[in-house]
């Protein structure tokens, strides 16, 4: 096992002119949860679509289970990996949305199915075993055969939840899960994620959620305007925030 | 408060529609007059439109419109989704390819299309299959390979790929790009999310448009008369020159245009159907529920609608 899960290295992303990550490295040790905090547009989303590759980084690198993201490095010269290999390394980061992306022509099982057959092969009665046992651990036994339209959202987030699960994956990216659900719905999904985290799950979480972050992070990062400001574990980020930005930041999540 | 009882289900007297009862008789009343004057004018002459309805040269002219559209249709829908995508490629070359045969063939007379094809052995006396520059292995003579037949379906069927890729195109651009992130973040290629995830998604906004494009087709068959080919209209028109039953055999082949279009309209609904599953809360009630349902549908009607269509078992 490598000593990092997932490590970054002066990782860099352009927008056309726009620099959204501005140098960003960082390390996530295996079992352990990093959540990512950070105001609007600080760029969060961007870095966690790097690290499955949805995103092109413009400088730096990447490293997942001990493998770089999206290259393959010969010598000095970095050859950009071919969809086959990519795909491979993709599997093994699940990644969560804010907005569930659930498939909606097919049923909550399929959703769970389908990237099981297609891209690790199982066979369809394997495949359908494992969706079982995701589902019902997630607390949805009773909805498996429903379409996501007529699931609430805590239910399809878990469904979700479940998707990326049955890939196995050795990394969880979460992106503002639970931003788009009623208060009384973000509990069932933190209670999942808590669940996961316990079991010894990497885990990197973008959130909102303060209390989460306390309870279930191992370190906690700041991130604004491209770069990373400051990190460290929770309770000292949280409680006794060194910079001024991390202060204001706080200051502004913590009122309401 | 006073003591009552807790209110029941509600039953409550529905609001009359008095103008909808006026408009009804009025259309009755119309529908009336109409069938009566049309059933009653011996002009029509309705007996030979039943001789003819059945006749075997007015079937052999239906087989052949029946041919001609199901084929072009078919190539005209595999080619537009390959245009379709070609539009959608990164590659400039590969997307500016499919713009230039879209401006081509939309720009040009459908009738014009069938024409060129028609005489394309003239351009083309023999058709040479091979590597390009280099060596060919088959030789064909071009007319015997492109028949009138073939020809009218060359020229339909390609033309029907430049309107069907801009079909394709609005369906796969109007599939929210979240699911393309969920497909790639669980590490389908680009090709599986397409095919699984993108574009039976986009078939809810393509289907309409195409049941218009294939009852459109079913009547612009009818211009293959123009090299010579016996399809339904030209059968027809071969017939009323020789007898003056003019009126009469127009009705004949419009009957049967009518036909074929309500169960092409009918399996439209049912493709609508299945591939709508997922999107609304309830699943669509069948035509059958659907009309015993009143044309006034009421939701207990709608709300006990048949099982929702499953996908069917996959074996990949
Ligand atoms: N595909 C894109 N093209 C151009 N600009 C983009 C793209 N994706 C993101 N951006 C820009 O990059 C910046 C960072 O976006 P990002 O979504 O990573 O922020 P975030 O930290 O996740 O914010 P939020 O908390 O609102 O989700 C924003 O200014 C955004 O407008
Ligand atoms: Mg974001």
């Amino acid at each position: 096992m490598s000593e990092y899960m997932v490590k970054a290295e002066g990782v860099h992303k352009r927008f056309g002119r726009l620099e959204v990550l501005k140098g960003i490295s960082l390390e996530v040790a295996p079992a352990s949860v990093m959540c990512l905090i950070g105001p609007s547009g600080s760029g969060k989303s961007t870095f966690l679509r790097c690290i499955n590759h949805l995103e092109k980084i413009d400088r730096g690198r990447l490293w997942v289970d001990g493998e770089l993201v999206g290259y393959r490095q010969a010598n000095d010269t970095l050859y950009e990996q071919r969809e086959s290999e990519i795909v491979r390394s993709r599997a093994k980061i699940g990644m969560v949305f804010q907005r569930f992306n659930l498939f909606p022509h097919m049923t909550a099982i399929d959703n769970v199915c389908l990237s099981q057959r297609m891209v690790l092969r199982r066979k369809s009665d394997d495949a359908e075993g494992r969706a079982q046992a995701l589902l019902t651990r997630v607390g949805l036994a009773d909805k498996m055969d429903e379409y996501p339209a007529r699931l609430s959202g805590g239910q399809q987030q878990r469904v979700a939840i479940a998707r990326a699960l049955a890939m196995d994956p050795k990394v969880m990216l979460f992106d503002e899960v639970t931003s788009a659900l009623d208060p009384e719905l973000v509990k069932e999904v933190l209670d999942v994620m808590r669940e996961l985290a316990d079991e010894g799950m990497t885990m990197i979480v973008v959130t909102h959620e303060m209390g989460f972050a306390r309870e279930v992070g191992d370190k906690v990062v700041f991130m604004d305007g491209g770069v990373i400001v400051e990190e460290g574990r929770p309770a000292q980020v949280l409680d006794s925030p060194g910079e001024e930005r991390t202060k204001r930041f706080l200051g502004l999540v913590l009122e309401h | 408060m006073t003591g009552t009882e807790p209110p029941g289900e509600i039953q409550a007297v529905p609001v009359r529609h008095p103008g909808r009862w006026v408009a009804a008789a009025l259309i009755a009343v119309l529908v009336a007059a109409l069938a009566r004057s049309v059933a009653t004018n011996p002009r029509f002459e309705w007996g030979v439109v039943g001789h003819y309805l059945f006749s075997s040269r007015i079937l052999d002219g239906l087989v052949v419109t029946l041919e001609l559209t199901v084929l072009s249709m078919a190539i005209g829908i595999a080619l537009g989704i390959v245009l379709a995508l070609m539009r959608l490629s990164r590659s400039a070359l590969v997307s500016g390819a499919s713009w230039v045969y879209i401006w081509l063939l939309r720009g040009t007379p459908v009738l014009v299309q069938i024409l060129f094809w028609y005489f394309f052995a003239a351009l083309y006396p023999t058709v040479d299959l091979g590597i390009p520059f280099g060596p060919s292995f088959v030789h064909l003579d071009a007319n015997s390979l492109i028949t009138p037949f073939v020809a009218g379906m060359l020229a339909l069927g390609l033309n029907e790929g430049a309107y069907m890729s801009e079909i394709v195109r609005a369906g796969i651009i109007s599939v929210d790009e979240g699911q393309t992130d969920a497909a790639q973040a669980l590490g389908m290629t680009r090709l599986q999310t397409m095919r699984r995830i993108v574009l039976p998604q986009a078939m809810r906004v393509v289907i309409p448009p195409t049941g218009n494009e294939t009852i459109s087709m079913l009547k612009t068959t009818s211009l293959v008369a123009f090299i010579g080919l016996a399809d339904l209209l030209y059968a027809v028109q071969l017939i009323y020159a020789v007898n003056y039953k003019t009126i009469s055999l127009l009705i004949t082949a419009s009957l049967w245009y009518l036909a074929v279009t309500s169960v092409l309209s009918i399996g439209q609904y049912y493709l609508e159907r299945y591939f709508g599953r997922g999107s609304a809360r309830e699943t669509a009630p069948t035509l059958i529920q659907r009309i015993r349902g009143g044309f006034w549908p009421r939701h207990a009607e709608v709300e006990s609608a048949s099982q929702p269509p499953r996908l069917p078992e996959d074996h990949r």
